[in-house]
């Protein structure tokens, strides 16, 4: 719809016309503001906690665990330099003393929700599922933080 | 011929006074719609809608997604 508009946009003489083809879904999918009715509803992106311990796959495992157990989280997100999120070092991963690398101890390709995701739906699923935390990214990928599930 | 952008090429023009312009229809609109945007539906964009923006200025237009 966007190039057709962008085209006829041409046609009555603009002479500067763009098109940002991935549309209104990527910028609410990159947990942008947005403004309506329901532009301002809770989602997952503004609830996100963007303070979770993060870590890269080069750093010492002890290091970070150490790093993780001085907080109040039980989790570290493993990211690159682009902050693009590669694995988790869940509960298990942080409270054990096996001695192996961030990559040896990480779960693989965590799921992730949009920022978009809105917060009542993502906390029904994670009851529904028993979790007690989802991990927020943009649709590329790049970490924006952790949701936790409030315990009644 | 329109030039495609992407969101930090979006965010570059419209904080160098770009006009956005959804073209999904108002109740779309009204639902969400980026900051600042105006909305002129693809169904209304003639020459008399499109006298509301300023020619002098670039425009970006945007709908849901690729489709």
């Amino acid at each position: 719809m966007s190039p057709r508009a962008a085209w006829r946009l041409e046609a009555l003489g603009f002479t500067e016309v763009y098109d940002y083809v991935a549309g209104k879904a990527d910028w609410a999918a990159s947990g942008l503001p947005l403004e309506g009715r329901t532009g301002q509803q809770p989602t997952a992106g503004r609830a996100a906690d963007p303070a979770v311990p993060t870590c890269t796959l080069d750093e010492d495992l002890r290091e970070v665990r150490a790093r993780v157990r001085a907080s109040d989280w039980r989790q570290c997100i493993v990211i690159n330099k682009q902050r693009i999120v590669l694995g988790r070092l869940g509960r298990a991963a942080i409270e054990s003393e096996e001695k192996t690398s961030v990559e040896g101890a990480m779960s693989e390709g965590p799921s992730t929700v949009r920022p978009d995701t809105p917060l009542a739906q993502l906390f029904e699923r994670l009851e529904r599922q028993q979790l007690e935390t989802a991990l927020v990214t943009t649709s590329e990928g790049v970490l924006v933080g952790v949701v936790r599930r409030p315990v009644d | 011929m329109p030039a495609s952008v992407d969101r930090e090429q979006l965010r570059e023009l419209a904080s160098a006074g770009a006009q956005l312009v959804e073209v999904l229809p108002r109740d779309e609109y009204d639902d969400m719609h980026l900051p600042g945007a105006l909305n002129i539906p693809l169904k209304e964009l003639n020459r008399q809608s499109a006298m509301q923006l300023d020619r002098s200025r670039p425009v970006v237009v945007y709908c849901w997604d690729y489709q």
